[in-house]
């Protein structure tokens, strides 16, 4: 029967109440451990359609009678436009029709960051929109941009709320500490960089409209383009059926969804509108930059007594405020907690969700502040870590928590370190370090998916999500296949389409497999019933005898009969199956946990740092696929990398353009730049969590790795990094200060 | 109008000057194996072979191509690199894969055994965002296997 509940629903951390209709969740939840298929290493379904160059990605895709896209965006951080004339681009070769401020939402004549969309043009050829584009006359009025993320916080100018969290007495604890460390923090502006640029295509039927779009959110860009056109949702179709990444930037319809579909209203064509690698690197969001300034008490012991932070977001035009004070709050079990959390309003573009959006800053900042704390005590890093364990924060008790046996998993990895440090050789000093890492991905409803079993004993798993190449797709037929004893070979399935599956989940917050996975099981497990059901009139069986087992209906009082038997006799009639996610638990926090172990060197002489070794530990429930899951981890530190010693999306300080619009200049890790990387996956189901037991694994990986690269470099050098990217020159300025130290030490009188 | 010779068969392109030849392969002959990604030729999603070579096909001018043979994705589906990507979970996303595919291929053909240095440093020039390229060491080391 059909409930209707309400209930508690996490995206990145933001939890919101909503009503559901769910259907029981009836099913047992496997075992731990690989089953025939499920937890074992499957290579993705649609591997060779990509490697082959068959996989059509929305860049790939040409309608009959297509036309394509310029975006005039602002040169300018902040201006308005005083004049526009379209005259003379409309005039120009194959130019169809042009639009500007208010001739759709996202166009707007008083931009307030370079790249924000001004105007456009369609035309027969995208060469030729950007020739017409170059004769869209504008009069501009400059100016003066807010680019200093604290004076913008001083002057109360936000992007949204600031947030406060306090628990316990911060002061008074601060007051009694055996010591207190204190630092400032500072992460750099990223750039997601997917490799298929943001795009859709639109196309209007009558008053339907449908938008191909590489998107991480088929459902999320209908209901948003409905909602802002006046269209009734299911008047919008969305398309994605191969994604060329997103990393969390894809989230939502952009300004080019809406160009393009104010543009063929108008032309009565299918309009195609594609940013280009420069407009990716204004106009699609970032990780913002932050400013962390930290306090941690702790006991002589290395107990934590209080810990405190005043964060701001450098969050941009727009976006909003992510939780970079959520590893403070959450990591440790510290009675006495306070932050703020300040999301700067600047002219710079705005910030989207990228890969475990503030945790992975903050899990930078808090990370390293501990071992610099270690460190004043002379504490062991990963015994400081066990020692203010948390088994519980907050009123709410954790769905699963095996943090503490990722330590005891990461002990061999740790106990390198002296081997390690030996292996220092001239300027090159060696050196090993660790973080923590937490983090949502529990997942949850509305998620749906049919399963269809046909006369040839195929199976075909249908529902609306996209696999944005996570693999989740391959997760997903490895599920339906496991609950309906068919070898993998034998099911397929059909994805990326609104009008042709059920409602799905985003993929973001690493929350596709947790909530797909469970509906895709439920869906099959209908399809299996009914089977059996058929399967024990035809065979003269009572049903509790009968289950499915590799392709046969097995009998266990003897006797087997291939699916395509019976199923056969339906001939072209065809089982379906449907299944729904159900709730998450009341009241517990569903999280991932972690901890990973960096190896660098580092020449002292030069500041160069080469990461030479990372060991993964993480604890995200059952793993569907190890092979995949290994891809993930191993994707996740990579990015990681970058964002710790290259990647920095660069601006002018006067004018607040930006700097690094191209590949060349923003320097994502090449083959040559990838330690050796070890990836551990307790594979320990969520007893709590669904009938899988299943975390996401997307974000995971890359939150601790900052900060355990950071640690390890001051296990190497004794200098303590403390801004991101850890670049040559940050590094030598670390490592100045760290001899000026050293320097004030041994001149100072003896300590009392 | 200028003649390729591509894939082991010779097409008739009718391109203005000016036109790359990643924008022939695409938009004239609808090869869409061969990605574009950054269009500047920093980042390796559109490499092709010219006569066994790998190139930025998104900043080579078709114009320029000549009498050269013109290698694509397309052209190495039977390749045992497919296979081997595939195999060793060498893609992700998949928009840059087609491209590595073919930088490999150039590489194999001519050092069948790369050494791991010889794989990270001869595959440099194409980037993964999704950061597979543990997993394409690992297929290019195994890709006859």
């Amino acid at each position: 029967m059909a409930r209707l509940i309400r209930t508690e629903k996490e995206v990145e951390g933001r939890y919101e109440d909503v009503w559901l209709v769910v259907e029981e969740d009836a099913l047992d939840p496997w075992p731990a451990g690989p089953r025939e298929i499920v937890g074992r290493p499957a290579p993705r379904v649609t591997g060779l359609m990509r490697a082959r160059g068959e996989a059509r990605y929305t860049a790939d895709l040409r309608l009959p009678g297509m036309l394509h896209t310029a975006v005039l965006r602002s040169p300018h951080a902040r201006a308005r436009v005083k004049k526009i004339s379209f005259e003379r681009a409309l005039g120009a070769p194959g130019v169809r029709a042009a639009i500007g401020p208010g001739d759709a939402h996202v166009l707007t004549d008083e931009p307030g960051f370079q790249g924000e969309a001004v105007a456009a043009v369609a035309a027969d050829s995208f060469a030729r929109a950007r020739a017409a584009l170059r004769l869209v006359e504008v009069e501009w009025e400059m100016l003066e941009p807010l680019l200093d993320p604290d004076e913008a916080v001083r002057r109360g100018l936000l992007v949204g709320e600031a947030s406060r969290y306090e628990r316990g007495d911060v002061d008074k604890s601060l007051a009694e500490a055996d010591v207190v460390v204190e630092a400032e923090f500072r992460t750099q502006t990223v750039l997601h960089n997917a490799f298929e640029t943001h795009q859709s295509i639109c196309e209007w039927r009558g008053d339907a409209l449908d938008v191909y779009i590489s998107t991480q959110f088929i459902w999320g860009i209908r209901d948003e383009v409905a909602s802002q056109l006046g269209l009734p949702p299911d008047r919008v179709r969305v398309v994605c059926e191969f994604m060329g990444g997103g990393f969390g930037a894809k989230n939502g319809a952009g300004d080019h969804t809406f160009i393009a579909a104010e543009l063929a209203r108008r032309t009565g064509r299918p309009v195609r509108c594609m940013l280009t690698r420069r407009e990716e690197s204004l106009a699609t969001g970032n990780r913002n930059a932050t400013i962390q300034r930290l306090t941690a008490g702790a006991r002589a012991d290395g107990t934590l007594v209080a810990l405190a932070g005043e964060y701001v977001n450098a969050t941009g035009w727009g976006g909003w405020s992510a939780p970079t004070d959520g590893p403070m709050r959450m990591l440790y079990d510290c009675e006495n907690v306070r932050t703020t959390l300040s999301p700067a309003k600047l002219n710079t573009p705005p910030m989207r969700a990228f890969r475990a959006p503030g945790f992975v800053e903050g899990t930078f900042g808090l990370e390293c502040l501990l071992d610099e704390l270690a460190a004043r005590l002379d504490l062991d890093p990963l015994e400081i870590r066990r020692r203010n364990y948390a088994d519980v924060t907050g009123d709410r008790p954790y769905s699963s928590k095996n943090l503490m046996e990722c330590y005891r998993r990461a002990e061999s990895h740790w106990q390198r370190r002296e081997a390690v440090r030996a292996r220092s050789e001239g300027p090159w000093k060696r050196g090993v370090g660790l973080a923590s890492q937490v983090w949502y991905g529990g997942g949850g409803p509305p998620s749906y998916a049919w399963v269809r079993v046909g006369s040839d004993g195929r199976a075909t798993v249908i529902t609306a999500m996209q696999d944005i190449g996570t693999g989740t797709a391959t997760a997903m037929t490895q599920i339906a296949a496991e609950e309906l004893g068919l070898p993998l070979d034998r099911v397929d399935l059909v994805l990326g389409d609104s009008a042709r599956g059920p409602y799905a989940s985003i993929s973001a917050g690493s929350s596709t497999t947790p909530s797909m996975g469970p509906a895709v099981r439920s869906a099959a497990a209908d399809a299996a019933r009914q089977i059996v059901e058929i399967a024990a009139q035809r065979y003269d069986k009572e049903e509790r005898v009968l289950s499915l087992q590799g392709g046969k209906i097995v009998s266990a009082d003897g006797g087997s009969w291939p699916l395509e038997e019976v199923v056969g006799l339906l001939e072209d009639a065809q089982i379906l199956g449907k299944g729904a996610r159900g709730p998450n638990p009341t009241g517990m926090q569903v999280l991932t946990f972690g901890v990973q172990v960096a190896e660098v060197a580092v020449d002292v002489e030069t500041g160069e740092i080469r990461v030479e070794r990372v060991a993964a530990i993480h604890d995200v429930g059952r793993v569907i696929n190890p092979l995949g899951a290994s891809s993930q981890v191993e994707g996740g530190i990579i990015q990681g990398i970058g964002h710790t010693l290259s990647e920095d999306r660069l601006l002018d300080p006067e004018s607040g353009t930006v700097l690094t619009q191209t590949l060349d200049a923003y320097k994502l890790p090449t083959s040559a730049d990838v330690p050796e990387i070890v990836t551990e996956l307790l594979d320990i189901p969520d007893e709590h969590l669904t009938n899988l037991g299943s975390k996401g694994l997307g974000e995971p990986p890359i939150v601790p790795v900052a900060a355990a690269i950071a640690n390890a470099i001051r296990d190497a050098t004794g200098a303590d990094v403390r801004s991101l990217p850890i670049t040559r020159e940050e590094m030598l300025r670390a490592l100045r200060e760290a001899a000026e130290k050293r320097k004030e030490e041994r001149g100072a009188p003896a300590a009392v | 109008m200028i003649e390729l010779r591509l894939n082991g068969g010779s097409y008739e392109v009718e391109a203005p000057v000016g036109t790359t030849l990643a924008d022939a392969l695409r938009d004239d002959l609808g090869l869409t194996g061969t990605k574009i990604a950054c269009a500047k030729g920093h980042c390796g999603a559109c490499t092709v072979l010219l006569d066994g070579v790998p190139v930025y096909s998104c900043i080579t001018l078709v114009h320029t191509v000549g009498e050269r043979e013109v290698t694509t994705i397309e052209g190495l589906r039977e390749h045992p690199l497919v296979d081997a990507f595939v195999r060793s979970d060498a893609l992700q996303c998949g928009f840059c894969t087609p491209g590595q595919i073919v930088a490999a291929s150039a590489l194999v053909e001519s050092n069948p055994h790369p050494s791991s240095e010889e794989i990270r440093h001869g595959m440099a020039g194409n980037l993964c965002r999704c950061g597979t390229y543990p997993k394409i060491e690992e297929a290019i080391a195994t890709w006859q296997d």
